[in-house]
């Protein structure tokens, strides 16, 4: 689906708006939207909420040989999809350039800032290493996609707890959860990225854009700092040029925004690990709201299945009996074999009214009947010549009859026009027989 | 945990137990439907879009085109070997026949109906949190539906006794695990796949426990959105 396009008069409207110094969901410039942060059961899952805008983190790892120009450093792997229940327009496994833009920003705030030891992920120099794979996915994109990732990314990989190996001479021993306490990753600092959006050549600057702001926006500059005030990444983009104490400006609103960040970070990080050690409930069913009249949650419900094996046998033999099983393939001739001898066609079956006109025909079609019945006796008797043991198998092309004759037996089986009434009143008894059993079963 | 879980679903003698379900609807604000199901600790968020405009190629003449992604928590959908023990992209075959089934398409031909559903966690019973989860998207995007649907997971203990609802653990120790989706408007069957080997026999039992389970699910259903609606 397309992107809703924005109207003229919602544009004039919104720069308006960022001209009064008003935004629409009646923050100051300045202010950062909410940020929420929840766990899941597993470790290294988060959900990170910025406002409307919510990103899933998820960090793997997973043994593997290093790179071999950094034989003694574990490998980060970084990954950020649009989902396309992020908003219509995203495409599912198309590289946008927008997500190409993105994908690059993350890397170069958690990656490049070396706020991960990768040192320490190594298990044997140069054969074993970690590979830490960081998976990001926008579920709702309400604006600034790539603050909302950051925080996500950097909250999963503290979350993040790795199995626990060791090594003896050449052995190398991954342990279970259950056998030794996963460890977490050795983490330096925490980078944050925080975005502004600039309007009107700068003139008007906003913090923490939202979806409608970004549209009309002119440039856009995000700060990747630690709460060290260390800037880790800086962009600009969109083409505005900034003036220096503009960017000064931004890094000093970036630090106090990281600052907060960065405490509700660890206020989380450590509720989450009380309540893991107290063995009390975590995970996503948790961070349900109970008052929202949206949410709803259910106890652990037991069902009732104490006659369920009674239900099954009455259902089973209600049920028709299953069909016979052929378990021996009827071979017709050398090279075939068939299994079941199939349906009768009911199209040869004659109704009530039109049997008594087949009977006045049936003169007719008893002469024509034995005449075809001799040219086949001519047929096979050539053929019998030739190859005395084999069945042989004829078929008529006309109509889909086949004519079977065995060698062997003197009086000659042959199923034409003329005895398959015989066949048919043979075939009812047998009916007559299974549908007895049934009743008595 | 799960050790104490097993313990109290298993000593029942015959009682089965669903884990404590909880769900939340309408909390995306892009989308025009979602919806969070969380079963136990398995849970699956579900976005929906539609019906809107549609690709050329996709457009039936008659009903809504409806499109399934699945998306897996690692890797890349479709392909990952984790998710696709049966295949990621069966399981959106399975969970897209089974809304068609329900969904009245014919009331919005040439248009789009499209379903994303992504794990948040699978802690055993993915499939049939997929389907819930699905099937109150539906109902949150205010899609006309002949009925409602849900998933039950049932598994075979090696013992030959039942299991609804299993957890990861209990799903790899089981015999078999059979998923069915059932329709709400006489407990019909919509949907079935199995994995393992079970008896005709076994597979009624599971087929009767997941109609007794369904029950519940609706129920679980009904008052989530009688409390939805209760304040309008």
């Amino acid at each position: 689906m397309k992107e809703t396009p924005l109207s003229n008069c919602e544009r004039r409207f919104l720069l308006r708006a960022v001209q009064e110094r008003k935004r629409l969901d009646g923050r100051q410039c300045y202010d950062y939207r909410n940020v929420r942060i929840s766990f899941g059961a597993d470790y290294g899952c988060c959900i990170v909420e910025l406002g409307k805008t919510r990103v899933l983190g998820q960090v793997s790892c997973e043994l593997v040989p290093p790179k071999p120009n950094r034989a003694t450093e574990g490998i980060l792997f970084f990954n950020l999809e649009l989902s396309p229940m992020a908003a219509p327009a995203f495409e599912p496994g198309r590289q946008s350039e927008l997500l190409v833009k993105l994908n690059r920003l993350i890397e170069r705030c958690l990656r490049n800032s070396k706020c991960i030891d990768t040192e320490s992920l190594c298990v044997v120099a140069g054969e074993k290493v970690w590979q830490i794979r960081v998976d990001l996915h926008l579920l709702n994109h309400d604006g600034n996609i790539i603050d909302a990732a950051s925080i996500a990314g950097i909250v999963a990989l503290c979350h993040f707890r790795r199995p626990d190996v060791s090594v003896q001479g050449e052995e190398v021993t991954v342990y279970t959860p259950e056998e030794r306490d996963p460890v977490p990753l050795s983490i330096h600092h925490m980078p944050v990225c925080v975005s502004f959006a600039f309007f009107q050549q700068g003139t008007y600057l906003l913090v923490d854009p939202s979806e409608r702001e970004e549209r009309v926006m002119d440039g856009l500059l995000v700060i990747a700092m630690n709460k060290h005030r260390e800037i880790c990444t800086i962009q600009s983009s969109g083409g505005i040029m900034l003036l220096k104490d503009q960017v000064l400006r931004c890094s000093k609103i970036t630090a106090v925004k990281v600052a907060e960040i960065t405490e509700l970070i660890q206020k989380a990080l450590e509720n989450d690990q009380k309540v893991r050690k107290e063995g009390g409930k975590f995970g996503f069913a948790e961070s349900i709201p109970n008052q929202k009249i949206t949410a709803f949650k259910m106890e652990r419900a037991a069902v009732d299945t104490k006659d369920v094996e009674e239900q099954a046998e009455e259902i089973i033999t209600k049920a028709d009996p299953p069909s016979e099983v052929f378990t021996k393939p009827i071979l017709h001739t050398r090279g075939t074999a068939q299994i079941g001898e199939g349906i009768e066609n009911a199209w040869g079956d004659l109704e009530e009214s039109e049997r008594e006109e087949a009977a006045e025909e049936e003169g007719e079609t008893d002469a024509t009947a034995f005449e075809c019945q001799k040219m086949e006796m001519e047929d096979t008797s050539i053929m019998n010549e030739t190859e005395k043991d084999e069945p042989i198998v004829l078929s008529d092309s006309e109509e889909e009859e086949v004519v079977i004759l065995e060698p062997q037996d003197t009086p000659k089986k042959t199923r034409t026009q003329t005895n398959l009434k015989q066949e048919n009143t043979s075939k009812k008894t047998f009916n007559k027989k299974r549908k007895k059993k049934r009743a008595t079963h | 945990m799960a050790t104490a879980e097993e313990e109290e679903d298993g000593g029942g003698g015959g009682g089965c137990c669903l884990r404590p379900f909880s769900c939340e609807q309408g909390l995306l604000s892009r989308p025009d439907g979602s919806a969070a199901f969380i079963q136990g600790d398995t849970s699956v968020l579900a976005g929906l879009y539609g019906p809107g405009e549609v690709k050329g190629s996709k457009e039936l003449p008659d009903q809504a085109a409806l499109e399934v992604l699945l998306r897996p928590k690692v890797g890349l959908p479709a392909v990952t070997p984790r998710l696709g023990r049966g295949g990621g992209a069966q399981r959106e075959q399975l969970i897209r026949r089974t809304c068609e089934a329900v969904l009245l398409g014919a009331l919005h031909p040439r248009t789009a109906v499209t379903l994303v559903l992504q794990v948040l966690s699978d802690i055993g019973s993915l499939l049939s949190c997929c389907l819930n989860a699905a099937c109150l998207g539906l109902l949150d995007a205010g899609l006309p539906l002949a009925s409602l649907f849900c998933g039950v997971t049932c598994a075979l203990r090696p013992d030959g006794r039942l299991l609804l609802d299993p957890t990861a653990r209990q799903e790899q120790e089981a015999r078999a695990v059979l998923t069915f989706a059932i329709d709400s408007a006489d407990g019909k069957v919509l949907a079935a796949t199995a994995k393992g080997s079970c008896s005709a026999e076994e597979l009624q039992q599971c087929l009767a426990a997941a109609q007794r389970a369904a029950a519940t699910i609706f129920r679980f259903y009904r008052d989530s959105l009688r409390r939805k609606y209760s304040k309008w």
